[in-house]
């Protein structure tokens, strides 16, 4: 068993290296998006191996999510015009390339520099409990409210930024209907 | 009486896609039916066996590409539809036993009918074909839009159970199934299972207005697998639907897998009766509705559920 765990682990971190690497060395910004998403997904597989299970679904339920939106995005910014011409990944060579070369050697020299601890007992029942625990400690209910005003913050600064009011839609005394907007949908119409 | 449910050997889960094709195919073959009442057409063997000649056509038809179409991604797209589907059915017991008991079987169910988000834009944009390419914007629009109302449906019900083990779910409708007391997340998630198969109203991303969308460019197998994963997708909404809301295999008389067959097709056939049925929203529209109306209701129904649990547990 051991033993096909380590394969698992092994097919899955080649894989997700090899399409991390895709990324930058395709030429259409979908395909990129994708490249990325499936490195994510191979990332997420060991999290399956220590039994998180429900952490490493939820990675892949997010993370296909948020390529999906992503990939809209990034080919409306990124490719020209609309996505039908080639594009590259990579820009700022020289920069880029220090700086992922810098993070490399600052992470490895940690991987082989840090003492590591050593396993006194066995797993816990339930490995996500305990894990959501050593991180939060007894700073869950603090992390939960921020994470409220985190989304409460989103919500409020995207309202501020619009630009576009209920008085531009509605008229000067909120009774034209339907809205006046731009384009078709939103509420009220 | 429910019988509890217990993991099955795995060579069960070779059954899982069998099952789920003769599901689908049921599924397929009442939509043609309802289509031809509709048109005023007898009902003969050619009707009901209509998938399966189309099926043949499509495998015998040859491939046709556009210049310069992203192959690889339409095809990981394409083959992803139907996987998906089967992997998502991976989750639903038959009677009492199930093919993969997972300890999150809800959230797998979940990341598993998302994978469609993917593979339908990966479909629609590699046949380098604008209205594929609308095909699969649109769907994902769509997918923003029934998502959140689907998930809060899954997270209703996981928490009357306490659990995400969907053999656990099925064990704490012992009594009183969950139908009876979450309506309204019952009904989000049969309106988001037509929306996440792209079927009945929420088919804007193969709508006839842009030609088929995601459809349009893919013909012979291509076509095929989509048109299949199609149906495998709302016939694994609808036997997921069983064990979430409809007590899984319980009910008198009947061995609990036939229960839960029965129970799975009458699902799929209010669902296909809803796809005849209806004309198709506009996603603007849809997205409105999803999100004034849908999303609200489903947090409503959470709360009342989580409320109802709490007291229980004091």
């Amino acid at each position: 068993m051991t033993v096909v765990l380590g394969v698992i682990f092994w097919v899955c971190a080649v894989a997700a290296v090899v399409t991390g690497v895709a990324v930058f060395r395709v030429d259409s910004m979908a395909r990129a998006t994708f490249a990325l998403l499936a490195s994510f997904v191979f990332a997420a597989v060991p999290l399956l191996l220590l039994g998180l299970s429900y952490l490493g679904v939820l990675v892949i339920l997010m993370m296909i999510m948020e390529m999906v939106v992503m990939v809209v995005f990034m080919i409306m910014y990124m490719m020209n015009p609309a996505g039908l011409e080639p594009m590259s990944m990579v820009h700022n060579r020289k920069g880029a390339l220090a700086i992922a070369g810098g993070t490399f050697v600052v992470l490895a020299t940690g991987v082989l520099v840090v003492e590591w601890p050593q396993r006194r007992a066995g797993p816990p029942s339930d490995v996500t409990f305990a894990l959501g625990t050593a991180l939060m400690g007894s700073h869950m209910l603090v992390m939960l409210v921020i994470g409220l005003g985190l989304f409460a913050t989103i919500v409020a600064t995207v309202v501020l930024a619009h630009p576009r009011g209920r008085y531009d839609r509605f008229g000067d005394d909120l009774s034209r209907r339907p809205a006046d907007d731009p384009i078709r949908g939103g509420s009220r119409r | 009486m429910v019988s509890a449910v217990t993991q099955a050997p795995v060579w069960t889960v070779l059954l899982v896609p069998v099952l789920l094709g003769a599901l689908g195919f049921g599924g397929a073959a009442f939509a043609r039916v309802l289509d031809a009442r509709a048109d005023g057409r007898g009902i003969s063997m050619a009707v009901l066996a209509a998938p399966l000649a189309e099926s043949g056509r499509l495998l015998l038809q040859q491939r046709r590409a556009v210049i310069a179409s992203d192959r690889l991604l339409a095809r990981t797209g394409v083959v992803l539809v139907p996987v998906a589907a089967v992997l998502a059915a991976l989750v639903v017991p038959l009677g009492g036993s199930t093919a993969g008991d997972l300890s999150v079987g809800v959230v797998w169910f979940n990341a598993m009918e998302v994978v469609v988000w993917a593979a339908l834009w990966m479909a629609g944009w590699g046949t380098n074909s604008v209205w594929g390419l609308v095909g699969g914007y649109r769907f994902v629009v769509q997918g923003l839009s029934y998502e959140l109302p689907h998930m809060f449906a899954l997270i209703t019900v996981a928490t009357g159970a306490g659990s995400l083990r969907v053999s656990e779910i099925v064990a704490a409708q012992d009594g009183l199934w969950f139908v009876v007391w979450m309506p309204v997340a019952f009904a989000a998630f049969l309106l988001s299972a037509l929306a996440l198969a792209f079927s009945g109203p929420f088919d804007t991303a193969t709508g006839g207005d842009i030609a088929g969308g995601v459809l349009a460019e893919h013909s012979g197998a291509d076509r095929l697998l989509l048109l299949v994963g199609r149906w495998l997708l709302l016939a694994a909404a609808a036997a997921m639907a069983v064990p979430l809301f409809l007590g899984g295999g319980a009910g008198p008389l009947l061995p609990g897998w036939l229960w839960t067959l029965v129970k799975a097709a009458a699902v799929l056939a209010v669902l296909v009766w809803i796809r005849s049925r209806t004309a198709t929203v506009r996603m603007d529209r849809f997205a409105t509705f999803g999100w004034m109306v849908l999303i609200p209701l489903t947090l409503l129904q959470a709360l009342v559920v989580a409320l109802v649990v709490a007291a229980e547990g004091v």
